[in-house]
């Protein structure tokens, strides 16, 4: 579904990408793990149109995305949660989900876009109990709820999402996760995920790729990973110190 | 202290304060959605008041330019957008703000061609007899001016909280990555902020140039008092900025009124400067920390 091959992506001098090969098939979670400064963020905002590559080819369904704006992206169906969720913090809860329905508004279609609403309200109804809510005002795993819910609003075929469990208490990420393995299963959507925290990631996850300064090392079915000693050591141990 | 001497005071600085107020609100919406200063803002203002002008002295009726008046400068602000803020899209926000101050430059000099250095007066929308209210005379302009600013801000107010582009907008100036991620295509937003910014501020100019007369260079002044009123109820707040345009102008008037008319405009820099060191926020704004 998702194709991307031989990436190659610069900052000015800061060469951040560099040769990266990944697939997503229809209907998989993947995920992408790496430690901090690794270029995961990188990737998806490529593949989103925030960042243009210098190299490579990113295909999504067939449609090339090499220079595809980013509000063209969603429309394909592909939808971004950012990292830090960037949710419209002044904004009301239901605003925000609105807004992620943004290019399907048009007149007369309100109706869709309220079945949409209550969609989303009945998959997280805690963001139900807060709609008239100004979003900065939920806490953390609200947040990651909403910016979900949001780009959920766009009726996205698949979904890239940029550590959605980051700054999360344990027992919240879990249930971030178990929502996100429930889009996959229930709403047959597609899910790359991006995460520091490889153990949870992997968990949920079909296959994966380690991400290490700007280049694929290792990738494999996640069980796989998850027993190979050099993630263990680098990406796995660390949790336990709760570092991760 | 004369009742009717306040209250004509009230009026009139009521009066010039909603056009400094309009002036604002087009800052506050060009720097929620790009971050920038437009310089060109007064001359939005200049050229409202200018057209209307030119369209009554066709002979159309003083409503019908006025409309048109703010409908060409809309046109011009959209040509300003599209051809001096687009193509360096990117570039680091003072070379941009440089290019406003280009730009206004260049709109006060054609409009100098065009209409010369003479003082022009646009008829009043409903005669110039006055009307006694407690002793204090009022222009029927005055009330004309405070009733469609208000309207305006209502119809704007409508517009950000029940309109998906409304509300678009907004969400550009609260996260720009975060716009560009749910759909919504930024750059139409930066047209849009330049297309209102100009239509309110053409507004404000051409119903207040019935009371004030207008020329070709008066939006230098209408700019920065405009920019003062910006900073006095908050930059990031179109409604605040709104507010704080009415509070100045009242506060100039009062000034000018009670202490010595001479310092009217020293007025104005000074309250600019008071609140540039002890409360850039200004009265109604947010922190600038919000902004992204
Ligand atoms: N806007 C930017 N400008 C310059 N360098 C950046 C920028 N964003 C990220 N980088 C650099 O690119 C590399 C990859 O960053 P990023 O994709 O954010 O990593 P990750 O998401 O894996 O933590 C890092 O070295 C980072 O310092
Ligand atoms: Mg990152």
């Amino acid at each position: 579904m998702l194709v991307v091959t031989n990436l190659d992506v610069f900052y000015g001098r800061i060469h951040a990408v560099r040769r990266a090969s990944l697939h997503v098939g229809k209907g998989e979670i993947v995920a992408l793990i790496g430690g901090n400064g690794a270029g995961k963020t990188t990737i998806l905002s490529t593949v989103s149109g925030l960042i243009r590559p210098r190299e490579g080819s990113l295909t999504f369904d067939g449609h090339d995305l090499g220079r595809t704006r980013p509000e063209k992206v969603v429309r394909l169906g592909l939808s971004h949660v950012p990292e830090g969720r960037r949710i419209f913090k002044p904004m009301s809860v239901g605003d925000n989900l609105l807004l992620g329905a943004f290019h399907r508004a048009k007149f007369g279609r309100r109706a869709l876009l309220d079945q949409d609403l209550d969609a989303v309200y009945a998959l997280f109804p805690k963001l139900a109990e807060r709609r008239a809510q100004a979003a900065g005002t939920l806490s953390g795993g609200e947040q990651q709820m909403l910016a979900i819910g949001r780009a959920l609003m766009a009726r996205p075929r698949m979904l890239l999402l940029d550590e959605p469990g980051m700054g999360l208490a344990p027992n919240i990420m879990s249930e971030i996760f178990r929502h996100i393995r429930a889009l996959r299963d229930e709403m047959a959507l597609t899910v790359l995920l991006v995460e520091q925290n490889a153990k949870q990631a992997l968990r949920i996850a079909d296959r994966g790729y380690v991400l290490e300064t700007g280049r694929i090392i290792l990738q494999g079915p996640a069980e796989e990973l998850t027993e190979n000693r050099d993630v263990q050591r680098a990406y796995l141990g660390r949790e336990q110190d709760g570092q991760a | 202290m004369n009742l009717a001497a306040l209250l004509q005071y009230l009026v009139s600085g009521l009066t010039v304060g909603a056009t400094y107020g309009l002036t604002a609100l087009g800052f506050t919406i060009i720097f929620n959605t790009t971050g920038l200063i437009n310089f060109a803002q007064g001359e939005f203002v200049m050229l409202g008041g200018m057209f209307a002008v030119s369209f009554a002295h066709l002979g159309l009726p003083v409503g019908l330019a006025v409309v048109l008046a703010a409908l060409a400068t809309t046109v011009v602000g959209a040509v300003m957008e599209r051809l001096t803020i687009r193509p360096v899209a990117g570039a680091p926000a003072i070379n941009l703000v440089i290019i406003t101050i280009g730009v206004s430059i260049l709109i006060r000099g054609l409009a100098m061609l065009a209409w010369g250095k003479d003082t022009f007066a646009l008829p009043a929308f409903s005669g110039e007899v006055p009307l006694l209210f407690l002793g204090a005379a009022m222009q029927p302009q005055s009330l004309w001016v405070l009733a469609l600013t208000l309207s305006l801000l209502a119809g704007l107010r409508f517009f950000f909280s029940h309109t998906m582009y409304g509300k678009g907008m907004l969400a550009c100036s609260f996260d720009r990555r975060a716009a560009y991620l749910v759909g919504i295509s930024v750059e139409r937003m930066v047209l849009l902020s330049f297309m209102i910014a100009a239509l309110v501020g053409a507004t404000g100019g051409a119903i207040l140039a019935p009371l004030t007369m207008t020329a070709y260079d008066v939006g230098i002044l209408l700019g920065l008092k405009g920019f003062a009123a910006c900073i006095l109820g908050g930059l990031g707040n179109p409604f605040g900025a709104a507010a704080g345009g009415l509070i100045l102008g009242v506060l100039e008037s009062l000034g000018a009124g009670y202490l010595s008319s001479a310092y009217k405009n020293a007025f104005t820099f000074i309250i600019l400067l008071l609140f540039l060191f002890v409360r850039p926020t200004g009265l109604f704004g947010r922190s600038s920390g919000e902004r992204v």
